[in-house]
């Protein structure tokens, strides 16, 4: 009986990883190699403004007069790289936080979870938007705010899951076997958590897509004239109903990327579900 | 847990109490350590909102004064400002200023800046109450009929458009509304008040309800798919109930206590989201308030809205957290109710939402 219900799940889900796959590889083969690819300088003024479609530039040309296909190939990699580099930095400094405070308990956890409380009071962007605006918008500060904005999550994730692993008898038999707690929070905790984190890592990744775009979007992420979809949305917003492409490409480009990241890692988180329904 | 409830009562502050025969309930305590530790993390936010505007690369004594204006000048009224003492002199100052909800003048227009974002605070309220009073109530009747019929083709057809709008950024929507309703958008006039033409709220409500709507339909249909897998259902079932009595009077209650959670979550993601979907749509709200203040380094503004924000905030995660123990007969009999290791976090990991 239960086998029979399983099945269909199980094949919906290895389809959701694989419609996930398909879309991020697509877009990653526009935005990684994109760049070297663009036929022209994404910020050389080559066409009229608003210009239409032509043998040279087939998506037409933006507000200003570049190619936007040109800028579409390049836009990409800026908010690629900043998305991984701040969902890692946020899982690893979490990950780490959470597993300690979990472990020492007493004082220090109740401090963290204090904290989180604290970085959790502030919506999401607010933060960002906040110290971005006031410190300047450098790439490494907008990935490290990123992932402060992150932290809390991956904390509470983290200590959670190690509130329920230090209990088991298998802890405390490293314990008494007299493993260091360097060895038993390497060793024993953090494997059990190599799944619900790699979800959380999906689901961040999710979500700095639309907080790094939106920033740029606001104009307080990538610096003008550099290309990046969340810029080029805003850059072209004045000329949505004279050439909707312009502004359609790069959001249909960041929809895509943030659904097929979300895609696997629900598909992931699914498996997971299961893996521990099973056992 | 049962070598808890045989042991023998510690002498505490409940006890104490419960002697004098104060007529308080067990979970008094509770909320009022709640209460100090949300008036702590918001005296944290406020220190958080201050520093950070520190670092503003401008001086206010010289965005009062204008790029002409003599270095003597400005230094007299850095002076005047008070902006010469230490850094801890002058936020106890500020603070207890705020306290009393002086934020000083707004350095664009020199007018009080809460009185500017107050007035703003009442259209994103009226906004957000909108898309929480459409989105909670459409949810819920999805998230259950969808938990009643899991893995039919409805489930897996809405869990596909879910997932979907779940993971496109909000102004992503936003400008392909725009673009869809454009005529519609054309005829808005901005001078009016946005509850003068229905249009206005509808299209950044809209979004705000994308945004919320996957999330929270989530959080129910896996907090009722749960309930519904429980003992007492098959025993329900098995007693030959009604499938329909079964769904509403035995699992539907028992599976809203950390939905109510949920809510409080979605409340705050509305909140972020306001911020670019208010810009988009120019709706004059704190969002774009806050956006207009960080671009014209209106100090006193971006403060009254972070930190309103973050109170916000902080109080409806309270309101959540005592809403859960008053209707969790289990959390409410205790003295010392645990949240945070409940089924909430666990649904909300299921549910794939932060």
């Amino acid at each position: 009986m239960t086998s029979r219900r399983r099945r269909p799940n199980r094949w919906r889900n290895e389809r959701q990883i694989r419609a996930g796959t398909v879309l991020l590889a697509a877009v990653l083969a526009i935005a990684l190699p994109g760049p070297w690819l663009a036929p022209h300088d994404p910020n050389a003024l080559i066409g009229a403004p608003y210009g239409p479609p032509g043998a040279g530039a087939w998506l037409g040309y933006d507000y200003l007069g570049r190619d936007i296909w040109s800028r579409l190939l390049a836009g990409g990699l800026s908010i690629f790289w900043m998305s991984i580099a701040a969902s890692i930095l946020a899982l690893a400094a979490g990950a780490a936080i959470g597993m300690l405070s979990a472990y020492r308990k007493g004082a220090v956890d109740q401090g963290v979870v204090w904290s989180t409380d604290v970085l959790f009071a502030f919506p999401d962007l607010i933060l960002v938007l906040l110290v971005v605006s006031m410190l300047g918008r450098a790439p490494w500060l907008i990935v490290l705010l990123v992932a402060i904005a992150f932290l809390p999550g991956v904390i509470r994730l983290s200590r959670g899951v190690t509130l329920g692993i230090v209990e088991q008898e298998y802890v405390d038999s490293a314990r008494m076997m007299g493993f260091s707690s360097a060895h038993i929070l390497l060793r024993e905790v953090l494997p059990n958590m190599i799944t619900p984190l790699l979800v959380q890592f999906g689901v961040m990744l999710t979500w700095a897509i639309g907080m790094l775009s939106g920033l740029s979007f606001l104009g307080y992420g990538v610096a003008p004239p550099a290309a990046d979809w969340g810029l080029m949305i805003n850059e072209n917003r004045a000329g949505l109903l004279v050439q909707p492409w312009a502004v359609l490409a790069p959001v249909a480009m960041i929809a895509l990327f943030a659904l097929g990241t979300n895609l696997i890692a629900e598909g992931i988180g699914r498996i997971n579900a299961r893996i521990e329904e099973e056992a | 847990m049962a070598t808890q409830a045989g042991a023998p009562p510690s002498v505490g502050i409940v006890d104490r109490w419960q002697a004098a025969r104060l007529p308080l309930p067990g979970w008094f305590p509770w909320l009022a350590g709640r209460l100090l530790a949300g008036f702590g993390t918001v005296l944290a936010v406020s220190a958080i909102v201050y520093l950070a505007t520190l670092a503003l690369p401008s001086d206010p004594a010289r965005v009062i004064l204008g790029p002409e204006a003599t270095d003597k000048a400005v230094a007299i009224l850095r002076e005047q400002l008070g902006l010469n003492r230490p850094i801890a002199v002058q936020y106890v100052d500020w603070l207890r200023h705020v306290a009393v909800g002086d934020f000083g003048n707004s350095l664009d227009s020199n007018v009080p800046a809460f009185g500017l974002v107050i007035e703003r605070l009442g259209n994103s309220i009226a906004l957000m109450i909108f898309v929480l009073l459409v989105t909670a109530p459409a949810a819920f009747l999805l998230g259950v009929a969808m938990a009643v019929k899991r893995d039919s083709r409805f489930d897996r057809t809405a869990m596909t458009l879910l997932i979907g709008f779940k993971a496109v950024p909000p102004f992503a929507i936003a400008v392909a509304l725009i673009l869809l309703f454009s005529t519609a958008v054309s005829i808005l006039d901005p001078s009016l008040s946005p509850f003068a033409q229905p249009l206005y709220l509808v299209l950044p409500a809209t979004t705000l309800l994308l945004l919320v709507l996957p999330f929270l339909t989530r959080l129910i249909r896996a907090s009722l798919t749960e309930t519904l897998e429980a003992d007492y259902i098959a025993a329900a079932r098995l007693r030959g109930l009604p499938e329909r009595r079964i769904v509403w009077r035995h699992a539907v209650p028992n599976a809203l206590p950390p939905v109510i959670q949920g809510f409080a979550m979605a409340t705050r993601m509305v909140l972020g989201g306001a911020l670019i979907v208010e810009v988009v749509f120019s709706y004059p709200g704190i969002g774009s308030a806050l956006n207009a203040a960080i671009e014209t380094r209106d100090i006193p503004v971006v403060q009254a809205i972070a930190l309103l924000t973050a109170i916000a905030v902080v109080f409806i995660n309270l309101v959540a957290d005592f809403a859960t123990v008053l209707l969790t007969p289990r959390l409410r009999t205790t003295t010392r109710p645990r949240l945070r290791s409940g089924t909430g976090a666990r649904l909300r990991l299921r549910a794939g939402g932060a």
